[in-house]
């Protein structure tokens, strides 16, 4: 349980050279990998600007006193969502902001500021290669993030033809509002049954 | 309602962009000084991510390019039919935690098929807009951070990721 993204992904390729050989599409299996590298990389090289641009501006907003600003403000959620966070830490400030991006749709803002969130809380680990409950509750926060504007799907459906393609939102509004209680809960209740990072003993 | 929510996804970016300068003039910070200190680190995160993303990209690739997925719709595909879980959803609902673009070529498909005002439709882009590519977002977080023991993150994730899809097929069943 505790590595589970080693047997994660060792199963995916696994099953998939398994499910080659019956089916015949080892051929696919290779592009697979050599596209998904491919995309892997894209997609990493794409983020270089935006990810300078975002860290950039989080950096002027920590100086101009707006990220622990916005931390007190809200320091009644977070202490509930992220109670081993200190309110005024940075870290409340940049997940904040990323969440805040994720609700309107932002993603080139959400993905470099939820990782400066990571940044500030990695800060707070006593064991920098094990999770710690605040960044699992945000990661999950994350995944399941409340859309206020589902923007791709709109604009899929307009594509589409569709009469009423804002007829979307509501439901998208209801059922992120669901998952994002359901990741709170299911964060919450299984992190009693991991251990918490702790400080790797020094050898003598 | 409709129409604030669109300023404000249109406007966000640019009123951010001067809005945080702006607050640190005012505070007598040096902004670009400062800015280019933040930045200098945009590089390093960016490409400190790429190991991460190579492996669960390509373990996810190879899984899609042998068939297994369609394998795994098929068999999932008898345990939802008792359920009101439409089984022409199934393969989205499995794909989007592990491929934005995979699952986003199945929405746009589904929604060409079955008619963008169509139930199946609707419930599709409802389903797409309401979760995200979890997978991508674990490895993109805790690979920026070095992180290698992610702990309950990817079990809480999924749960989440369940529930949402069957809130989005009841949700979409009750209103449309």
């Amino acid at each position: 349980m505790r590595a589970m993204l080693n047997y994660i992904w060792f199963a995916l390729m696994a099953i998939a050279l398994v499910v080659a050989i019956f089916n015949g599409t080892a051929d696919a299996v290779t592009k697979g990998a050599f596209d998904s590298a491919k995309t892997a990389v894209e997609i990493s090289l794409g983020l270089i600007g935006i990810m300078t641009l975002w860290l950039g501006m989080m950096r002027v907003a920590e100086a101009a006193g707006l990220v622990s600003l916005l931390g007190r403000a809200l320091r009644p959620f977070s202490r509930l969502l992220f109670p081993e966070v200190p309110p005024e830490h940075p870290a409340i400030g940049a997940m904040v902001m990323s969440l805040a991006a994720n609700m309107l749709g932002l993603n080139n803002a959400a993905t470099p500021l939820g990782i400066k969130a990571m940044e500030e809380m990695q800060e707070l680990n006593p064991d920098k290669e094990t999770a710690t409950n605040p960044m699992v509750t945000f990661m999950t926060l994350n995944t399941s993030g409340v859309q206020l504007i589902p923007a791709t799907m709109i604009g899929v459906l307009v594509a589409a033809g569709s009469t009423n393609p804002t007829a979307i939102i509501a439901p998208t509004l209801i059922a992120t509002a669901v998952g994002t209680i359901a990741a709170v809960v299911a964060a919450k209740i299984l992190q009693r049954f991991y251990p918490e990072p702790e400080a790797p003993e020094i050898e003598p | 309602m409709k129409a604030v929510l669109d300023a404000i996804s249109l406007w966000a970016i640019p009123v951010m962009l001067v809005g945080i300068p702006l607050i640190g003039i005012l505070r007598k910070v040096k902004v670009y000084d400062v800015f280019i200190d933040g930045a200098k680190e945009g590089f390093g995160v960016a490409v400190k991510i790429i190991p991460f993303l190579v492996g669960i990209l390509v373990a996810i690739g190879m899984f899609r390019g042998s068939g297994a997925m369609d394998l795994l719709t098929e068999a999932l595909r008898p345990l939802l039919a008792r359920t009101i879980f439409p089984p022409e959803l199934v393969p989205l609902a499995i794909l989007r935690t592990l491929s934005g673009s995979g699952s986003l070529a199945i929405t746009t498909d589904l929604i060409k098929t079955y008619g963008a005002d169509s139930l199946i439709g609707r419930t599709a882009a409802t389903m797409y807009g309401s979760s995200e590519t979890t997978f991508y977002v674990i490895a993109v977080y805790f690979g920026a951070i070095g992180v290698k023991k992610t702990r309950h993150a990817i079990p809480a994730a999924l749960f989440a990721d369940l529930v949402a899809a069957i809130a989005t097929v009841a949700v979409c069943a009750w209103m449309f």
